[in-house]
This record gives structure tokens, sequence and C-alpha cells, in this order.
């Protein structure tokens, strides 16, 4: 019962995503009927098409189709490339995710320690560290950082390989089973594909972390600091409890709940970072493809992606959520 | 005016980080007010035979591929990215800080209507939906604009309607409503001024942000074309070089670019920590 009313609290956001999504497809600059028949169309081809593609009727019967088209899962169809729009961006969401999902496990693990340790120790040179890391980490911005570490460690040091991409030219892609090639090439035992892979993900992935990891410290720091001071640990200090014991049980349990929270807020700039981070090292992700789409004037990608976006970032907020409930007993018992 | 100068005296000598981003910030408006004088070379004159040369005496930031100053192009762009994000954030500011108001002080379907409002634009992951705005309206400055207004207008929304909803029966309030106010006075003659610091506090924050937004969109090829000077069109312009070993060409407009956010982060936090301590981090 209670997953589903979570779910429920879902539905107004995805209800207003898609009337957003809808409308800037209408907003299209010029006639879309003349758009679509191309430039060298007849009026009455062009009448034809407005017909066709319904752009005659009134806005509410519009946008009936248009919900009737997203129940079948039809983004429309992409004119560069000729293939819907769907499959294009399903086929890319998997360098995406791998991608996103990579770059936030690397900043969590370098947030979170670090913020627990400058609350632990305040005035010390790790607690300047973790803030001048969550001044400067939010002032990057994400496209200088990737040119800057390929510079440095592809140009300059020779570690990284060339920012082109998943794979270099002399592996191939292994047999998709998750999309993700780091698991589908363990999955096929092919270690020297993985290294490849890995080696390609790492300065992309780094690129994000920084970006994501200045709210984390900034919050992991300010949220333990606001434990360690409470008087239920100060209670459980004068009971004699260990140093260890007071800071990662009781204070930290607490202080996860508003990184927990904050997480919303990462995603959301990590869905938008990843677009820039792609176009840097040429990641061949559904941001690229927004990107290639946007160039060349093709909007239905461009619509299909907003939309795909947002409601990612709709249902990571819901898993967010059920994630808080989780840890948080209180909010269990509320509900 | 000497109670002002004090009173400025005192905030900036309270947190010497806070002085150096307001002399940060006033650098900035001098190159954005000024700066097509300051600048050495003419912004757009092309010299194929200096393309793609270091920092040197005559060029100290060097040339880009068109044997452009680069120096001038930062100067000159600081009025465009400054003037952008500007203009957006003050959009942000007026039309959310009103609707927030008028939500929180009215309460019902008032504030039904714009909490759902907000919440949508909250749905969208921001820069996605800067994106998709701009794809929409068309690709010009102005929609840049726009877009970024509009991401921006929820944390000014927000912020306000907590502040009014929290003062709406304060004795002031009833005490202006009492002696025939309208409501539109006690709005923005009442409660305007006693949320203001906060939301300066946030305007200083949302500049940073908004310059990051901007800068992002033209780099991936929105907005402002080539070849006008901007900071995020020139990383971008840099990015095919990097590979090559040419590091000047993106280095410096990126780093003015983080400069630029950076200071209006420091100024943020700075202004905060005096107008609310309890925030201090």
């Amino acid at each position: 019962m209670i997953p589903l009313r979570r779910l429920a609290t879902a539905l107004p956001s995805i209800a207003g995503v898609i009337i957003v999504t809808f409308l800037l497809t209408r907003a299209l600059p010029g006639d879309p009927a003349a758009y679509f028949a191309g430039p060298v169309a007849t009026q009455q081809a062009i009448e034809e098409i407005r017909h066709l593609m319904g752009f005659d009727r009134s806005l509410p019967v519009q946008f009936v189709d248009y919900l009737r088209q997203l129940a079948h899962g039809d983004l429309g169809t992409s004119l560069s490339t000729g293939q819907p729009v769907l499959s294009e961006i399903l086929t890319r969401l998997p360098a995406s995710a791998e991608l996103t999902l990579s770059a936030l496990l690397l900043s969590v693990a370098i947030a979170v320690p670090l913020g627990i340790v400058a609350s632990v120790r305040p005035g010390t040179w790790i607690d300047h560290l973790c803030r001048i890391v969550a001044t400067a980490g939010v002032s990057l911005p994400v496209f200088f950082t990737g040119l800057l570490l390929v510079y440095l460690l592809y140009y300059l040091a020779g570690w990284a390989p060339a920012p082109l991409g998943r794979l270099d030219v002399f592996n191939s892609a292994p047999t998709r089973w998750t999309g993700f090639y780091l698991i589908d090439s363990l999955l096929a035992g092919d270690f020297a594909t993985f290294r490849a892979a890995f080696a390609q993900l790492i300065l992309p992935a780094v690129t994000m972390a920084i970006f994501a990891l200045a709210p984390l410290a900034r919050i992991t720091r300010a949220a333990m600091l606001a434990a360690l001071s409470s008087d239920f640990v100060r209670t459980a200090r004068a009971s004699g409890l260990s140093r260890r014991r007071v800071v990662y049980v009781y204070a930290f349990r607490n202080a996860v709940l508003p990184v927990i929270t904050t997480l919303g807020m990462v995603f959301s700039f990590m869905l938008g970072a990843n677009v820039l981070v792609e176009k840097v090292f040429a990641w061949p992700g559904i941001g690229s493809f927004a990107i290639e789409a946007l160039i060349a004037s093709d909007y239905a990608p461009v619509q299909g992606f907003v939309l795909t976006m947002a409601l990612l970032y709709v249902l990571l907020n819901l898993t967010i959520d059920m994630v808080y409930g989780f840890v948080d007993p209180r909010v269990r018992l509320a509900a | 005016m000497t109670e002002a100068l004090r009173h400025a005296r005192y905030v900036l000598g309270e947190n010497p980080v806070t002085a150096f981003a307001f002399v940060l910030f006033s650098l900035l408006v001098l190159c954005a007010v000024v700066g097509p004088s300051l600048a050495p070379y003419d912004p757009l004159a092309s010299d194929t035979a200096r393309a793609l040369t270091g920092p040197s005496a005559a060029h100290w930031f060097g040339t880009d591929q068109l044997g452009r100053d680069i120096l001038s192009r930062i100067v000159v762009a600081t009025r465009l990215d400054l003037g952008i994000a500007v203009t957006a954030v003050a959009l942000a500011f007026g039309i959310g800080t009103v609707a927030g108001l008028s939500a929180g002080y009215f309460g019902g379907w008032t504030d039904r209507i714009i909490g759902r409002v907000v919440d949508t634009i909250m749905a969208f992951p921001l820069f996605v939906l800067a994106m998709g705005i701009v794809a929409a309206l068309g690709n010009t400055v102005a929609n840049i604009i726009y877009a970024t207004a509009i991401i921006n207008l929820p944390i000014y929304a927000r912020l306000a309607r907590t502040e009014a909803n929290v003062r709406r029966e304060a004795g002031f309030i009833e005490a202006a409503r009492l002696c025939g106010n309208s409501e539109a006075r006690i709005l923005l003659a009442q409660l305007l001024p006693n949320i203001m610091p906060l939301m300066m506090v946030q305007v200083s924050l949302t500049l940073g942000y908004a310059i990051l937004n901007a800068a992002g969109l033209s780099f991936i090829g929105l907005g402002v074309r080539p070849p006008t000077a901007e900071w995020g069109i020139m990383v971008a312009e840099g990015a095919s070089f990097i590979v090559s070993g040419e590091w000047w060409i993106a280095l410096f407009p990126g780093l003015f670019l983080m400069a630029a956010v950076f200071c209006f982060n420091l100024m943020g936090d700075g202004l905060r920590d005096i107008v609310d301590p309890r925030q201090r981090t």
C-alpha cells in the first residue's frame, strides 16, 4: 500500500511534464507543417501534411492525439537518421546511464567520507579542504573541467585514452546484455574490453563526479555538524559509547537523511551536466544525440529527449523518496 | 550616506573572502561597462598570419584559429555574459518573488495554482528544460534569457512563499491592513522589504548559476552564435584544439567563466553569513 501511495504522488509531476513537452512541441518556430513538407513543397502539399499531422485540429484534440501516440511509445521519427526516436533513445540510454551512475558512485564515495571527517575535525586542513571543494566545485563549468582533464591527462601525461567515445578502435563492443560495457564485457569474460571501456570511462566519470561532489560534501558536513551537536549524541557520548559508534551509528544514521534529499537536486544537475560531458568526450549517449538533433534542427528527437530525461528524473525522485522511507523508520511509521 | 558606508565596511571587514569577491565583482562590472575600450584589439578582427599563436607580449592570452586576440574577446564578452545572467535573474526575481509572495499571502487557489506551476518546472532536470525551451522558441539570445529565467523562477517563488506565509498574520501586516492599505501595497511595501535580505543572497547565488547555464547552452551551440565573443562559445571553439595541445584558446575564457561564477558564489555565501548566521557552513 505504501509504495502505491508514493507512486500516486508522482502522477501530477508526470502529467505536468507531459503537458509542458506537448506545449513545447506545438511552439516550434515557424509552421511545422511547412517544415516537415520540405523547402520545395507546394501549398497544397503543406495543407495535406498539416491535415495528416493533425495541426489543423484544435489544441485539446491534438493533445489527446499526442497522449495516444505516447501510449504507443511513439515519440516521432528523427529526420536525420530516419529511425523512430524511441528506439534511438533506448539504444543510447545505457551509455548515458553507465556514465552518470559511475560518476554518482564516485562522487558519493568521495564526498560522504570527506564531509564526515571535516565535521569530526572542524578547523583542520581537511575541514578547509572540504570547504574549498564545496565552493570551487559548484563554480566549475563542467565542460571546462572536462577539457582541462583531457589536456592534462591525455595530451600532457598520456595516461588517459583519447576522448572519443566508449571504446577505442582496437576493441569491439561486447555482446549486449545490459548495454553497460563494464558489465557486458565481464559477463562475456572479455577482460581486454573491460579494461578498455574502463579507461575510456574514467575521465568523463571523474569530470561529472567533481561537479556532483560539491553539494554532497557540503550537505554531509553540515548535517553531520548538526547531528554531532545534538542532545542524543551528547547522551551517547556521556554513556561511554566508543567514538566510532557515536560518529557512525548515532550521528551518521541521522545525517544521511538530508544527504539523500540532496541527491534529488544533484540528479537534476547531473542529468544536465551529462549533456555537456557527452559533448566533450564524444560519448554516444542520449545527450550527444539531442545535441546533434538540435544542430540539425531536428525537433522530434529533442522533444523526445526532454520528455525522457524528465520522466527519468521523476522516477529518480520517486526512488529517492522510497529510499528515504526505508532509511528513516519515522517516515515508515508515519505512512 | 555615512550610515550606508559604515555598514558596507562592516560587511566587507567581517570576512576578507567576501571583500575579495566584491573586488572581483567590481572588476567584472568594470569590464562589462567599459570593456570594448579596454580591449587592446578588435575582438572580431581576424589575422590568419597570426593564427594559433600562444601567449606572448603582444597577445597575452594568445590568438585563436582565426588569429583573433583572445584577451580582447574575453574582455568584450563580459558584457554579453553578465548581461544575459543579470537580465535572466532580474526576470526570475521579479516574477518569482511576486508569485511566491501572492501564493504565501493569499493561500487557497492562488497558492495551489502557483505551487503546481513551480512543481512542474522543478519536475524537469533544469538544464534539460532550458535546452527544450530554447529549441522550441528558437535559437536566439533572448530565448536563452527567458529559458534561464524560467529555470531560476522556482527558487524565488518557493523562498518568497515560505517567508510570506510565516508573516501573513504578523502584527505589522494586520496593522497595515487596518490602516486601509490595498493588498498589493501590503505585498510590495510591507512584505517585500522584510524578505529582501534573504532574496539578495539568492540573487547572488543564482547569478553564478545563470552564467554557468547560459555558457553551457552556448557551449552546445544554442543562443549566442559565432563570431560573437562569449565565454561558452570560446571554450567550445577551443575544445577541438585541446587534443592537439593548443590549450590557451579554451583555458582563458574558461578561467574567466569560472572566476565570475566563483565570485558570485563567494559573495552569496558571504551575504548569507551576515543575513542568516544559522545557515553558516
